[in-house]
């Protein structure tokens, strides 16, 4: 079973932008209400699509650099990496199954 | 279909109407499952603080509120599941519930789904929410720390947010377009002796302005007709809720402003569909009250439940 880690500003190039697969980062804070269900439903997607790419969880409260370089302004927000650059950007709390059609759309 | 999609009762919406309809029904041996698109405990669990709630002397989080009202009723087995209803068909002995995530069959439902904060409906606002305009400010609010914001609105949302906002940012306009506040009176209290709150009163939002994330808004006094523009890394908007009805269009009955009509028992006119909480007509829309209305609605339940046999 696949399971989201926690990314930091410091591991970030080397865990996501340097990683062999695609990886769906979730922007998340702990005093953010709708990033609790999202956080849920990353976990559930993980378990799902963990062998096709990574999921990673980047707490913006403690690592400021990342979530402003990418213009983090609002949480949640997903961001998938492919080869480094971020090809897809899902701001708010979704359900699952629109999750599902955009990385099955990404991953083709 | 399988039958562990049948139940005798679907709840549409999990703020503290469903929730609490969710614990009666339960608790009257009903199987229930309660159907929530965004996040358990609706749009309390955006507030950081919830005071007149009884039983919390202290305040309580409205979003540990929730939680604590959702293992309540999962206790006694309340079912959850996380998706988005787009349509619900009344039939005779049995309702249809479609859902994003498959399709259940009720013996009645009891429609708990709230409403969402409104938005001002100008160009922009729906490019650039998440990139500085908000609807959350305990969500989005860490992220313009030290920062000028604005917040759009006078009732007691935007007054809350204010203040949550005041011990973030160094500066907060509230912009009400009317010269006094609808908010409560300690709030409204609070908030004038805020000295990083600045009122700007009898003015509406008319224009957002930025291209990759907001920068300034366009104001208009609607006395004077003065136009200025408010350069603020952040607005959130606060103007009000609007139902989310759209799929019962036809269905139930509905007032002009979208709401479900239904009776002190929280029947609508459609047999085994109830309705409770802020999406009720003439609801207070507080979350004491709307618990309030989901026992009563789940009350009336389980005696239709019981009737049709």
């Amino acid at each position: 079973m696949a399971k989201p880690f926690d990314v930091s500003d410091d591991k970030f190039d080397e865990e996501v932008l340097r990683a062999n697969s695609p990886v769906l980062v979730d922007f998340w804070a702990p005093w953010c209400g709708p990033c609790q269900p999202m956080g849920a439903i990353v976990k559930e997607l993980a378990d799902e699509y963990g062998d096709r790419m990574k999921f990673a969880k980047l707490n913006v409260d403690g690592n400021p650099k990342i979530a402003s370089k990418y213009g983090i302004q609002g949480i949640p927000t997903l961001l998938v990496f492919k080869d480094g650059k971020p090809m897809r950007q899902i701001i708010g709390l979704r359900p699952k199954a629109e999750l599902k059609k955009e990385l099955d759309q990404l991953l083709g | 279909m399988t039958m562990d999609k049948a139940y005798d009762v679907v709840i549409i919406g999990g703020g503290p109407a469903g929730l609490t309809a969710g614990l009666y029904a339960t608790r009257a041996g009903l199987k229930t499952l309660l159907i929530e698109k965004g996040v358990i405990g609706g749009q309390i669990a955006n507030a950081e603080l919830v005071e007149n709630y009884p039983g919390f002397p202290d305040g309580i989080s409205g979003f540990e509120l929730g939680q604590l009202m959702h293992q309540q009723a999962m206790r006694y087995g309340l079912e959850t599941i996380g998706a988005e209803v787009v349509a619900l068909e009344p039939g005779g002995k049995t309702r249809l519930v479609r859902t994003s995530d498959g399709e259940y069959v009720a013996r009645a439902v009891i429609i708990a789904g709230g409403s969402e904060l409104s938005k001002l409906g100008i160009p922009r606002e729906e490019r650039l929410t998440g990139k500085g305009v908000s609807y959350c400010a305990t969500c989005d609010g860490p992220l313009f720390k030290d920062k000028t914001v604005a917040v759009v609105g006078g009732g007691d949302a935007a007054i809350t947010e204010a203040l949550v906002l005041a011990k973030l940012c160094s500066k907060i306009f509230v912009i009400h377009r009317r010269n006094q506040l609808r908010a409560s009176r300690i709030l409204q209290e609070r908030a004038f002796a805020e000295p990083r709150i600045e009122f700007i009163w009898d003015t509406v939002v008319d224009e957002i302005i930025g291209d990759e994330r907001l920068e300034a808004l366009k104001t208009r006094n609607v006395k004077t007709g003065e136009v200025s523009t408010l350069n603020v890394s952040a607005v959130f908007i606060y103007i009000g809720f609007s139902p989310n009805t759209g799929y019962l269009k036809g269905l139930v009955p509905l007032d002009s402003a979208g709401l479900v009509i239904t009776n002190e028992r929280m029947e609508t006119t459609t047999p085994g569909i109830f309705a409770c909480g802020d999406i009720r007509h003439n609801s207070a829309k507080q979350a004491i009250t709307a618990a309030g209305d989901g026992a009563t609605a789940a009350m009336a339940t389980e005696r239709f439940v019981r009737e049709q046999g």
